[in-house]
């Protein structure tokens, strides 16, 4: 293997898959931004979901409050 | 406010006017790298999304191009890693040492066969480096790597290349 052999493989390798030429942005791709932004639904923060479960947890060991927070509710 | 500032805040209109005077440029580094035009365009609205997602992770004072190419980069490299190679191998790998187009025409197609066995981050530099000529420092910036290691693996893809041609038959340095 020598720096020869390597020019070598790089010019093979140009023949083979050609430097892209038309590098021109075919259309305006704004529309299909607002799109994508429109598709995302919100994302619920990690600590949303802990105080879930840490809720669910309580309510599972603790029951008696069941009723006292369907009364605050 | 400045439009990197306004952007960082989550102003959409800053948002917009970022994308269309940068969409160009970040569909242009990435078609050069995934070679498709359509792919390019999705990955070019998948950049702008990541952008847009990570805005307040942005620093106002910091250059917006080099951070959406770096962002790009990463969503082509994601691309790369994702994508399968379209075409099966041939049943007979055998190179012949005699010069007709037939064979060249084989050559090439076992080149690209090669080529699109490398794992992705070897493609990625090979493919700004050896394909495009795009220089190491400005690879190096994009990838989020050091210089000393775009060559590292720019020498690692020839070396597979290189590994893969000859088990297929092509000899590099005895021109076929």
């Amino acid at each position: 293997m020598n720096q020869q052999d390597d020019k070598e493989l790089q010019a093979l390798l140009k023949q083979a898959i050609a430097p892209v030429k038309d590098t021109e942005l075919p259309r305006d791709l704004w529309p299909e931004m607002l799109k994508k932004l429109d598709r995302q639904p919100a994302r619920i923060p990690w600590f949303d979901w802990a105080l879930a479960a840490l809720l669910s947890v309580a309510l599972l060991f603790f029951p008696g409050v069941i009723p006292a927070l369907l009364y605050h509710l | 406010m400045e439009l990197l500032q306004r952007f960082a805040a989550g102003d959409l209109e800053a948002f917009e006017t970022l994308f269309r005077g940068n969409q160009k440029q970040v569909y242009a580094w990435i078609v050069r790298i995934v070679r498709d035009s359509g792919i390019a365009e999705d990955l070019t609205v998948e950049t702008f999304w990541r952008i847009y997602r990570s805005r307040s992770h942005f620093d106002p004072a910091g250059n917006f191009h080099a951070w959406a190419r770096r962002i790009a980069t990463n969503a082509a490299l994601d691309h790369l890693r994702r994508a399968r190679r379209e075409t099966q191998l041939p049943e007979d790998l055998a190179c012949s040492a005699k010069a007709d187009p037939a064979v060249q025409r084989q050559t090439r197609e076992q080149i690209r066969q090669a080529f699109g066995d490398l794992p992705a981050k070897y493609r990625l530099v090979a493919t700004l480096a050896l394909v495009e000529e795009e220089p190491y420092d400005k690879i190096a910036d994009a990838a989020g790597i050091s210089v000393a290691l775009v060559k590292v693996r720019v020498f690692r893809a020839v070396r597979l290349l290189r590994k893969k041609l000859t088990s297929m038959g092509v000899e590099i340095g005895a021109r076929t």
